[in-house]
């Protein structure tokens, strides 16, 4: 691995010279992407540097910077990394462009449901899928007698267990930093519950009785979890899992690897993927997935390389040296135990993350005032009251609600 | 100096500074009282996403902005007078909760909640940094000539890290099992959560803050004390005062301006407290003026953002700043008044 990964290094430095390595053709019109900076983006990434003339920015920050660098003429990156949500600012603005005659051209190999459509025309060509669903200590429920754990209701009633028994303080963790990351968690339950967060005219309607169950299951958590979980995020409770400290945890698919990265974990074998717990309705969880959109302030001539050289980077060669690194929309990939829970949710219902202007702002007002609620400040229909207050203030700023 | 020299010297920095300064305030001040927004249009889209093995698709009432022919989002300029003002202090809801008295309802409402802490925050510690500041630089002073230049070094360290490095460290030094809660959890033998209530957040704040600033307060402090008149501290100590009498009538008196001059910068600081909130990650407890201001600014996934509200807490910011410098700055006003 490493050895590979100094080699692609080498390869992209030398890329200018015209050294490439595993693509299938030369690419040699100068292209830049804006992505993403996690795992499977750098995988991605690799795989297009070496067809040569290709330079990456990886970027935790790169939604802020890439409506403005997709709307300058020409285009500052030709090819970008989005997933559901980052797309939609793309899409509204025009700064994305069809890629259909290209799919027709090159895309033999890409499986129908990898290609976006947005009004019947191919927006965006995925590339993998990510969804939160349950982790669980499978050693620590067996010693325990406790089945696997369906719904949330299972969950609670099995952190009790493990609690009583002595076996850990708080078994639950969940990613409940303040901001996103809670938003994120309301909007899981939320949609497990059957609710709907808009009605006519982009009014929020999350002020019912599915909003107050999803609160209430969320408030029932965190007396398993540790008392900071305000400040706990995807990183954290990764490591809370490797260090043995929870049991239980609706985790990003993405995570699954890392749970067996003997270096860093303590717990490798032991952690098994299930389906996320049920609402009443659905899996309490969304679909998110990530792929490359090509920009539309670009040359055909631009348009055609870009292209080719994002589906080297998503050839069957990338998706076998990464196997684990996402669950990857390719024939190639084989989804083993550490996909086994998205699989399992998804078969179960789960939805897409309703990505969308409004949901964007919903997600901001849902994320900073949740904790309201769960520190005690505000009971539910109080916090969600609010929250909808919140949202219309915003979103008749942003005019997606007239006056 | 004749006007054309002063002119050719302060000419530059002025137009510097109304560049800089003056122009980004007025622009600021300008948008605070506008909105310019997205001409939308709602459109029936049928989005076809990736289930595992099949695709799903549904058809949906979308919001859409309107595009010209350039390609470009049509958006309309509108001028709403104090809403986004309004908007900020949501002052009916406030006024609710103060007539009704339930002051846990006007904590609720965010920028209450955020000026409520930015002032404890700014009145606790300006005494605290004052105080250590003259502590440190009498410390200096005593400390044997050998030795003045190292202490001085060190104890001028805190300053020079970077305030987010700081607050990082210091959050990852109690976070969780952090190595000092760790050890605060075995001396007390008992489980201690830092991060999981409002006020212990506060105080670890206010402690980074002053840790922070003390050592710029005690340097300027130790310019001033090596200008004490020498003469009157050795009549005092004839006439039998002692140390604490001798600070308190000669030393505190010569060091009062520059005392001022630290409390003013201090407001000024502290009133902007933002590094605290974003390296505590403290959203869900405790917020700040300028935090609110840059979450306002910051952009949500689908890339809407609150620039008119954002100017408007930016502007209601600087109000701040500017009435809590009244006091001090009218001292002084006071004083070189009196001493003409």
């Amino acid at each position: 691995m490493k050895l590979k990964s100094l080699f692609m290094a080498g390869a992209m430095s030398l890329a200018a010279g015209g050294a490439w390595a595993d693509c299938a053709f030369e690419n040699d019109v100068p292209l830049k992407s804006l992505s993403a900076g996690f795992e499977a983006w750098k995988a991605v990434t690799d795989a297009m540097a070496e067809c040569g003339n290709f330079s990456a920015s990886l970027d935790q920050e790169f939604r802020e910077k890439q409506p403005e660098a997709f709307a300058a003429d020409p285009a500052l990156y030709q090819i970008g990394g989005v997933s559901n949500a980052t797309l939609v600012p793309l899409l509204n603005a025009g700064t994305i462009r069809p890629v259909d005659d290209l799919v027709e051209k090159y895309g033999q190999n890409l499986l129908p449901n990898q290609l976006i459509k947005v009004d019947g025309k191919t927006m965006a060509i995925a590339m993998m899928v990510n969804a939160q669903h349950l982790m669980y200590r499978s050693d620590v429920l067996a010693d325990l007698g406790i089945e696997e754990p369906k719904s949330y209701d299972d969950v609670l009633a099995a952190a009790a267990k493990i609690k009583e028994a002595g076996v850990m303080e708080y078994p639950i963790g969940a990613t409940f930093k303040t901001g996103w990351n809670l938003g994120q968690e309301f909007v899981n339950m939320y949609l497990g519950e059957g609710g709907e967060f808009f009605g006519e005219g982009n009014m929020p309607t999350i002020n019912n009785d599915q909003g107050v169950a999803a609160l209430e299951m969320m408030k029932a958590m965190t007396e398993y979890m540790d008392p900071e979980y305000l400040v706990s995020d995807s990183t954290y409770v990764q490591q809370q899992f490797q260090q043995g400290k929870i049991a239980m945890a609706n985790l990003w698919a993405s995570r699954a690897a890392a749970m067996n990265d003997e270096a860093e974990s303590q717990v490798v074998g032991k952690v098994t993927m299930a389906a996320a717990p049920m609402g009443s309705v659905a899996p309490a969880t969304t679909v998110w997935w990530d792929g490359v959109v090509f920009a539309t302030n670009m040359s055909d001539e631009e348009a055609d390389a870009a292209f080719r050289v994002a589906l080297e980077g998503m050839d069957e060669d990338m998706v076998r040296a990464n196997n684990d690194a996402a669950v990857w929309l390719s024939p190639a990939y084989s989804a083993g135990e550490l996909a086994a829970g998205a699989a399992a949710s998804a078969e179960a219902g789960a939805k897409a993350y309703p990505a969308s202007g409004p949901m964007g702002i919903m997600h901001t007002a849902l994320g900073n005032g949740l904790a309201d609620y769960l520190t005690g400040a505000k009971d539910a229909q109080t916090t969600l009251a609010d929250i909808e207050a919140d949202y219309t203030t915003a979103a008749k700023e942003a005019g997606l609600i007239s006056n | 100096m004749n006007f054309r020299t002063f002119a050719a010297f302060v000419g530059p920095s002025v137009f510097m500074m109304l560049l800089f300064i003056a122009y980004p305030l007025i622009s600021v001040f300008m948008q605070s009282f506008y909105i310019t927004q997205p001409i939308y249009e709602t459109v029936e889209i049928e989005t076809c996403t990736p289930g595992f093995l099949t695709q799903t698709c549904i058809t949906e009432q979308v919001s859409q902005p309107k595009l010209d022919e350039h390609g470009e989002i049509i958006t309309q300029t509108e001028y709403v007078g104090l809403q986004s003002y309004r908007n900020v202090l949501e002052p009916e809801r406030a006024w609710r909760a103060i007539s009704n008295g339930e002051w846990n309802v006007l904590s609720t409402i965010n920028f209450w909640k955020a000026l409520r802490f930015t002032l404890t925050f700014t009145l606790i510690t300006l005494p605290l940094v004052i105080g250590c500041g003259l502590g440190i630089s009498v410390l200096i002073n005593n400390a044997a000539r050998a030795i003045r230049g190292p202490v001085i070094f060190v104890s001028l360290l805190p300053f020079i890290i970077t305030p987010v490095i700081g607050v990082l460290s210091i959050n990852w030094l109690f976070r969780g099992d952090g190595i000092l809660t760790a050890m605060l959890e075995t001396w007390l033998n008992r489980d201690i959560a830092l991060f999981a209530q409002a006020w212990t957040i506060e105080i670890l704040m206010m402690v980074y803050r002053v840790w922070h600033v003390a050592p710029f307060a005690a340097i300027v402090f130790y310019a001033g004390l090596q200008t004490v008149n020498q003469d009157s501290l050795e009549s005092a100590v004839i006439d039998g005062a002692t140390r604490w009498q001798r600070m308190k009538y000669i030393v505190i008196p010569h060091l009062m301006p520059l005392i001022i001059f630290v409390s003013m910068i201090h407001l000024m600081d502290s009133y902007r407290v933002f590094e605290e909130i974003v390296g505590f990650s403290s959203q869900g407890y405790v917020i700040s003026l300028q935090w609110l201001t840059y979450d306002f600014l910051v952009p949500d996934q689908a890339g809407n953002r609150s620039i008119s509200r954002a100017s408007a807490s930016a502007m209601l910011t600087m109000i701040g700043v500017v009435i809590l410098l009244i006091f001090p700055l009218r001292r002084t006003w006071r004083d070189h008044k009196g001493g003409h």
